[in-house]
């Protein structure tokens, strides 16, 4: 993946600030730089992300963040939402004349996608609105536009209005929307030729096709990988033709669409459908909600982070870290940590909610059941035992006490106390430790003094373990 | 600028070379005019060379989409610059960050914009790109110009997915006056170019431009398509492809970086040709595919008409973007 998420990022900045307990005005500021480059690699508009970083910083410096032990994720949230709210939490949906006939014209760059998606809308109208639609091909220009229509349309069992390439664009509309009365088509799509917004001539073809047709819907095509220009393309479009929505076009690329909250947040248009693929009936009505977090990179981060606040008691986690600091981090610590974790819900669950995970889990065998091992063996220690870990790890027969009580076998048990050992250093070297010896470590760099890391257990890489 | 002087094409060699010289400029006037204006703005507005002044610059290298990461080092790699601790108004910037473009693209490497056809054996070129960048057109405007070269040229149709694609194709073919190998719509698109590298061997062609579907680099599939073609040509042809051309679309931002990295990962892409320059948008992640995927521009697209192709001038696009206005 050529671009880290956001989470990824806000964790990085947030690695400076560990062990410092509280932060500050300057840690919010280093966190914005990462909110900012984060935004700018989604392709959103410089100036949006400007202004998007002046709220969230306000908002960010507020209680909510500063008191919080895991400010990122709380800032994080604020980002989350700021976009939600900008990009609109409901699907807009499409304008249909309710007595008569509704058109619909198609606009934008070359290349952006109209003719495709003149051939997917009209397949989604017929199909979720029992219509019985039209397609015009008023590109003359690009060679075999209107062959590309024609083709779309006998694939689709629809039919295409063309006149060649010899008529006026103007003359093709305004004889498609007599034909189109004459056999009592009720929807009527016009694909018009790419153009660019700067194109005087070309831009006042269209105004001439609006003032002709009238349209119910003025759609433009934005291609979803589109960088920092989409919001002048939209912006010139708009005061041509006053756009009524957008086509975010090519969406099932890897793109993490910017210019779709750019356009939105720039010119207030809509966004009302996207393009998920090749094929004809890959068009779907666009959710913004669902955007936000496509354009920060982090999947269902967010979602893990509602249900860490719903079930982490922050006094609790707060005690925990405080002790490890310490070096007192004990066997009552670890059951408590564990039993937050527990409450979220299963592991398996809870990992496949991470970005980039989903696939990656089906081949893996992950054990709820291990955490109700370690509880047994914990629980079969003494209080003397639990609150001084270094009596178990020190003593055979203790172990096999703690086995035979537990009903599991000397080797578990003898691992758990290793990999609690393993876990407490390493957890308190992380806190004391420099954030390049961090970033190292993350790279699986060697860094000095650090103990080596026996079994994997994916914990201790976040501070005290109960962080996402 | 000596050392550049190399890349400054023989612009007045004869009027027709000069006319196309204008028409780039036109093209890039927008994208010049736009983004001087900034620069220039940008440094009459302020008095000394400030943090808040290589934010604002920040942001025009930002808004031409040159990759987030490479406008950050490079802004970086300006601030450490010796040269601009001597710097006391911001306007002595100007050559500097001129002269760090060159280096950023150039790499102390010579970068050759020409194609490599060969003088006499078949060449065969591939264009590859995602969906909508103008393979089709580019292919048709370097029919052109090899034609005017004296080369007999041959195109084959290996969008044989995308309706009307054969069609546009042919179209061009029969403007140009050149053969189109073709299939049915749906067929396979490797067995097309197959035929035509057999057509070509046979009938001496000198070019075979083959044409490809527009594809998304994270579709696994296509892009497995495309690794069969790229590989029924080397069997074909030893050599080949003579030459892998990633068409991008100015309008491309950030994704541009993750575009050159699949389809150099399945092709040998061998250079980089930027359409739609004649628009407002920049197209600046190109310099951020050199600078992290190594691939040279070769041409640009400025317009809609066969003759509007130019080869990459690496001086005119940087003085495009940040050149004084004295032309």
């Amino acid at each position: 993946m050529p671009f880290e998420s956001l989470s990824e990022r806000l964790g990085m900045a947030l690695r400076r600030l560990t062990g410092r307990g509280r932060i500050n005005e300057n840690d919010i500021d280093e966190m914005m730089k990462e909110v900012r480059v984060s935004l700018l690699e989604a392709d959103v508009n410089y100036k949006v992300v400007k202004a998007f970083i002046k709220d969230v910083k306000e908002k960010s410096l507020g209680e909510r963040v500063m008191k919080s032990l895991t400010p990122g994720d709380q800032v994080l949230k604020i980002v989350d939402e700021e976009l939600k709210m900008l990009m609109g939490e409901e699907a807009t949906p499409i304008n249909m004349n309710p007595n008569g006939t509704t058109v619909i014209l198609l606009a934008g760059l070359q290349g952006s996608g109209k003719t495709t998606h003149a051939g997917k809308l009209a397949s989604y109208l017929r199909k979720h609105y029992n219509s019985k639609p039209l397609l015009v091909a008023a590109d003359i220009y690009r060679p075999a536009a209107v062959n590309q229509l024609v083709t779309l349309g006998k694939q689709l069992n629809i039919d295409v209005y063309e006149q060649g390439t010899s008529k006026k664009p103007e003359d093709i509309v305004k004889e498609a929307l007599a034909y189109a009365k004459a056999k009592s088509n009720n929807v009527v799509i016009i694909d018009t030729a790419g153009r660019l917004s700067i194109d005087e001539a070309l831009m006042q073809e269209l105004v001439n096709i609006k003032n002709i047709a009238k349209p119910h819907e003025i759609l433009l095509a934005v291609d979803a990988m589109t960088g920092q220009d989409a919001v002048n393309v939209a912006i010139q479009f708009n005061n041509a033709l006053s756009v009524t929505g957008c086509i975010l076009t090519k969406l099932d690329s890897d793109t993490r669409g910017g210019a779709a909250l750019s356009i939105r947040y720039m010119t207030n248009i809509p966004i009302k459908f996207c393009g998920m693929g090749e094929k004809l009936d890959q068009i779907e009505v666009f959710h913004p909600d669902r955007m936000a977090s496509r354009i920060l990179g982090m999947g269902d981060v967010l979602t893990l982070i509602d249900k860490a606040t719903e079930n982490i008691d922050e006094t609790e986690a707060m005690n925990i870290a405080e002790r490890l600091q310490k070096g007192y981090f004990n066997y009552y610590d670890f059951l408590k940590q564990l039993k937050m974790i527990k409450r979220m819900g299963s592991l398996k669950g809870i990992l496949s909610l991470l970005p980039g995970m989903g696939k990656q889990l089906k081949n893996i065998d992950i054990d709820d059941k291990k955490f109700v091992y370690i509880e047994s063996i914990i629980g079969s220690m003494t209080n003397e035992e639990r609150k001084n870990p270094e009596l178990v790890n020190t003593s055979r027969s203790r172990k096999e006490r703690i086995a035979k009580g537990s009903g599991r076998s000397y080797p578990e048990v003898n691992n758990l106390t290793q990999q609690f050992e393993t876990m407490k250093k390493q957890m308190k070297q992380m806190m004391g430790l420099s954030e390049d010896e961090m970033e190292k470590m993350s790279k699986g760099q060697y860094v000095p003094n650090m103990p080596k890391q026996k079994a994997k257990k994916g914990k201790g890489k976040n501070k005290g373990g109960f962080r996402f | 600028m000596g050392l550049f002087s190399i890349f400054k094409k023989k612009k007045s060699q004869d009027n027709k070379a000069l006319e196309k010289a204008n028409k780039y400029k036109l093209g890039m006037a927008k994208t010049r005019n736009g983004l001087m204006n900034k620069l220039k703005g940008l440094f009459t507005s302020y008095n000394e060379v400030t943090e808040d002044l290589f934010d604002d610059l920040t942001d025009i290298f930002i808004m031409a989409d040159i990759g987030v990461e490479t406008t950050l080092d490079f802004i970086e790699e300006l601030k450490e610059d010796e040269r601009v601790e001597d710097v006391t108004t911001p306007e002595e910037l100007h050559p500097i960050i001129v002269d760090k473009m060159f280096e950023l693209y150039l790499k102390n490497e010579i970068v050759d914009t020409s194609l490599n056809i060969k003088e006499d054996d078949l060449s065969v070129l591939l264009f590859v790109g995602v969906n909508g960048v103008g393979k089709t057109t580019t292919i048709a405007k370097i029919a052109h110009r090899l034609v005017e070269e004296g080369k007999k040229v041959l195109l084959a149709a290996g969008d044989t997915f995308r309706a009307g694609a054969i069609d546009q194709l042919k179209v061009w073919g029969e403007r140009l006056g050149l053969n189109v190998v073709c299939k049915a719509e749906g067929s396979d698109p490797s067995s097309v170019i197959f035929d035509a590298i057999q057509i070509a061997k046979e009938e001496k062609y000198d070019v075979l431009l083959c044409d490809t579907a527009g594809r998304l680099q994270n579709k696994t599939n296509l892009m497995a398509e495309l690794e069969k073609m790229n590989r029924v040509i080397k069997k074909e042809i030893p050599d080949g492809p003579h030459e892998t051309l990633l068409v991008i679309d100015a309008t491309t931002g950030q994704n541009g970086l993750s575009q050159a990295e699949a389809f150099k990962e399945i092709t040998d892409v061998t250079g980089v040709v930027l359409t739609k320059l004649d628009g407002t948008s920049k197209g600046g992640i190109v310099l951020a595919i050199r600078d992290k995927y190594n691939l040279p521009i070769k041409f640009v697209g400025l317009g809609e008409k066969m003759e509007d192709l130019e080869y990459f001038d690496l001086e005119d696009y940087i003085y495009g973007l940040f050149g004084d206005d004295d032309e």
